[in-house]
């Protein structure tokens, strides 16, 4: 009897620990491009994403955690329909990741129009930092011409007269030359706009020799930058013409350009050798974990999956949403890149850096940071963000 | 826009299309010869620069790399001719898409899985790593010369090779006509098997002797073969001299275009204009050249089989 007791007693037991899962768990959708030529960016947001979840127990805020993964192939429609699976049939709680500005413009509208927290790791087109902000979009990245802006600041301190600005002929590469205008004053000698995958520069090359200006600034994410950098050095230019950068010299491209980009400068929001206790623990265990080094990339979705943990304890679970949002808003979390708060549009106010490309002692190739360019960075859209 | 300035340029442009003329070539030989679409050709050059990174890795040397990866080209080139294509050979052309297309996926996906994802680069050979001034402020790298001259001898042995020697001539008599080849007692499979591993190689060799200039990542091959198709299509498919004669002209136009279209657009409208006009006539012109040529030759330049 007893025994039968205890038995009937165990079985309510775990139908309630079942049924108390089932209510406390926490469903995420990830998405990411993994396939094709950029897939690299896409791996470091996601393995970085995944190491914070990992380090929580599996358990954001304390609710059991899953992760879908989904591959966006750099396809903004094909993104889209997976988008509409992971609302409707998977009935994800949250949504985070995205690294291309058109992938997010894609599936941004469905993803906040449903009314589901979405946690913004990468792209950050300035639609959605102005006029088409929305309260259920963070982002642990940036607004896009943050970090161009950086370089143009940096240029303009440095006391470049005539620089060349070359960048690929897309949205986000005519975006990247405005960014970097906004703050150099000088002379623009030439604006060179290459095709999007371009593979040789030599024709460009050649024009940057000839006209000889004090500097220039470059960017051509991905391959496209480490053939750049690889054929700047074969050209002899590397040591003669100053290289300044955005999303060109990282840690997702060292690996392949290693020797030639050392010295060369970019701006960045996060380098690994940033100097508080949070990034120091990221560092180490992100390469204990995967065996390369995080880029900003990784730095992005770690500290996303950082940011759902903390306030999802701040607002005790996901049940209120307008508590989790408050609660999101408030940064409740520890940024890799210390300095760290949310402005009125829900993008970061952060600092900026002059980054350098370096060989580290083991023989990897990473950043690290020269200066600090601009202190609490505000972007500049926020003014047409409705909200306040 | 100075002398020197348009001779560089003059140079940068022969580079490129002697590049693309190594992609090319193999392309219009395994098309032209064995009427096979062989969309994997690309993914052959990506399969060449990759063995030559681990071989380089292995032996430490670019010479040991550029043999075993030629080597190890060849073998996977034979491997995938005997799984997958030599099935194909009797299809329809569409089927030969649509299949060689699967093999870009399996292969840009099974790149990933070995190596990763990230981009990786071959170090050029100590030998051919010094550069020549060319003009002020622009150095040369002597490999860049080096290449130009490796793919002046792949287009003097194929030449030779095709109209000099027997097997040359067996292989031109099998494309006219194979079941009268096959009739002479000659094993047409075994002959196109040699036509498609030699294509493979090189596309091998091209992908290799890119690595060091080019960066080496998963799918390095797509954008390029779409460049080697638009050669082959204005050389005429299935001519070897056609390929190397449109080569040059493709990668002439193209960088000449890249160098001075922006500002030849400067001339007629305003620098904000011309920066919106220039880039995106310069990506345009080969399409433009190459529809051109299919308007008044539909055949291409240099048409293989005439009739």
């Amino acid at each position: 009897m007893k025994r039968k007791m205890t038995a009937a007693l165990a079985a309510v037991a775990l139908g309630v620990s079942s049924l108390a899962a089932e209510a406390e768990s926490l469903k995420i959708g990830f998405l990411a491009t993994l396939s094709g030529p950029p897939a690299v960016l896409g791996i470091q947001m996601r393995d970085g994403f995944l190491l914070g979840v990992k380090e929580a127990g599996d358990k954001l805020g304390g609710l059991d955690t899953e992760v879908l993964v989904v591959d966006d192939e750099l396809k903004p429609d094909g993104a889209l329909t997976k988008v509409r699976g992971l609302l409707e049939r998977d009935k994800v709680d949250m949504m985070a990741g995205v690294v291309f500005s058109n992938v997010m413009m894609a599936v941004y509208k469905p993803i906040v129009g449903s009314e589901t927290i979405f946690v913004g790791a990468n792209a950050g087109p300035s639609p959605i930092a102005g006029k088409a902000c929305s309260p259920y979009f963070f982002t642990t990245s940036y607004q896009n011409d943050q970090n161009h802006e950086a370089m143009g600041k940096h240029a303009e301190d440095a006391g470049y007269k005539r620089m060349i600005v070359m960048a690929p002929n897309y949205q986000a590469g005519k975006d990247s030359i405005a960014g970097f205008k906004r703050h150099f004053k000088g002379e623009i000698v030439d604006e060179i706009y290459t095709k999007l995958g371009q593979l040789d520069f030599s024709s460009e090359l050649t024009k940057i020799a000839a006209a000889k200006p004090d500097a220039v600034f470059v960017f051509m994410p991905g391959g496209m930058g480490v053939n750049l950098v690889k054929q700047y050095a074969q050209a002899g230019l590397a040591g003669n013409v100053p290289f300044l950068s955005a999303f060109t010299v990282d840690e997702t491209t060292l690996p392949a350009t290693q020797d030639t980009a050392v010295g060369l400068l970019a701006g960045a929001q996060w380098a690994p050798d940033l100097d508080n206790a949070a990034n120091k623990a990221f560092v180490a265990s992100f390469e204990a974990e995967y065996g390369y080094a995080p880029s900003l990339y990784a730095a992005q979705g770690y500290d996303a999956a950082r940011l759902i943990d903390g306030a999802l304890k701040k607002a005790g679970g996901k049940g209120d949403k307008a508590a989790l949002m408050a609660a999101l808003k408030d940064a409740p979390f520890e940024s890799v890149r210390g300095d760290f708060s949310f402005n009125t549009n829900h993008f970061p106010i952060q600092d900026v850096y002059v980054v350098k490309a370096v060989k580290r002692e083991d023989g990897k190739y990473v950043t690290q940071t020269v200066e600090k360019v601009f202190d609490d960075k505000i972007d500049a859209y926020v003014g047409e963000c409705r909200m306040k | 826009m100075s002398a020197t300035l348009l001779a560089v340029q003059t140079l940068n442009g022969l580079q490129l299309g002697i590049l693309l003329f190594l992609i090319a070539a193999g392309l219009t030989l395994v098309f032209g010869v064995m009427d096979f679409i062989n969309l994997a050709h690309g993914v052959q050059y990506m399969l060449g620069a990759y063995l030559a990174v681990a071989a380089y890795a292995l032996t430490g040397s670019f010479w040991g790399a550029l043999v075993l990866a030629l080597i190890g080209a060849l073998g996977l080139g034979l491997l995938l001719e005997l799984l997958v294509f030599r099935h194909l050979y009797d299809r329809d052309h569409l089927d030969q898409v649509l299949a060689t297309f699967g093999v870009i996926m399996f292969l840009n996906e099974g790149v990933k899985v070995v190596w990763g994802a990230a981009p990786l680069s071959l170090p050029m050979p100590d030998l051919l790593s010094g550069s020549i001034v060319l003009m002020d402020g622009l150095l040369y790298p002597v490999y860049r010369i080096a290449l130009i001259g490796a793919g002046l001898g792949v287009a003097l042995l194929l030449y030779v090779l095709v109209s000099r020697t027997r097997a040359g001539m067996l292989v031109r008599a099998g494309a006219t006509n194979p079941a009268m080849v096959g009739a002479l007692g000659v094993n047409i499979r075994r002959l196109f098997m040699l036509v498609f591993g030699f294509g493979t190689m090189l596309a091998g060799f091209a992908g290799i002797l890119a690595a060091p200039i080019l960066v080496v990542e998963p799918g390095m091959g797509d954008n390029l073969l779409i460049l080697a198709f638009v050669v082959i299509v204005i050389g005429g498919i299935g001519s070897i001299r056609g390929a190397f004669l449109a080569a040059l002209i493709v990668g002439l136009v193209d960088t000449l275009g890249r160098g001075f279209a922006t500002d030849i657009a400067k001339m007629v409208l305003s620098p904000s204009a011309a920066n919106d006009v220039g880039p995106a006539i310069a990506s345009m012109l080969i399409y433009v050249l190459m529809a051109g040529v299919l308007f008044f030759r539909p055949t291409g330049l240099f048409p293989a089989r005439s009739g």
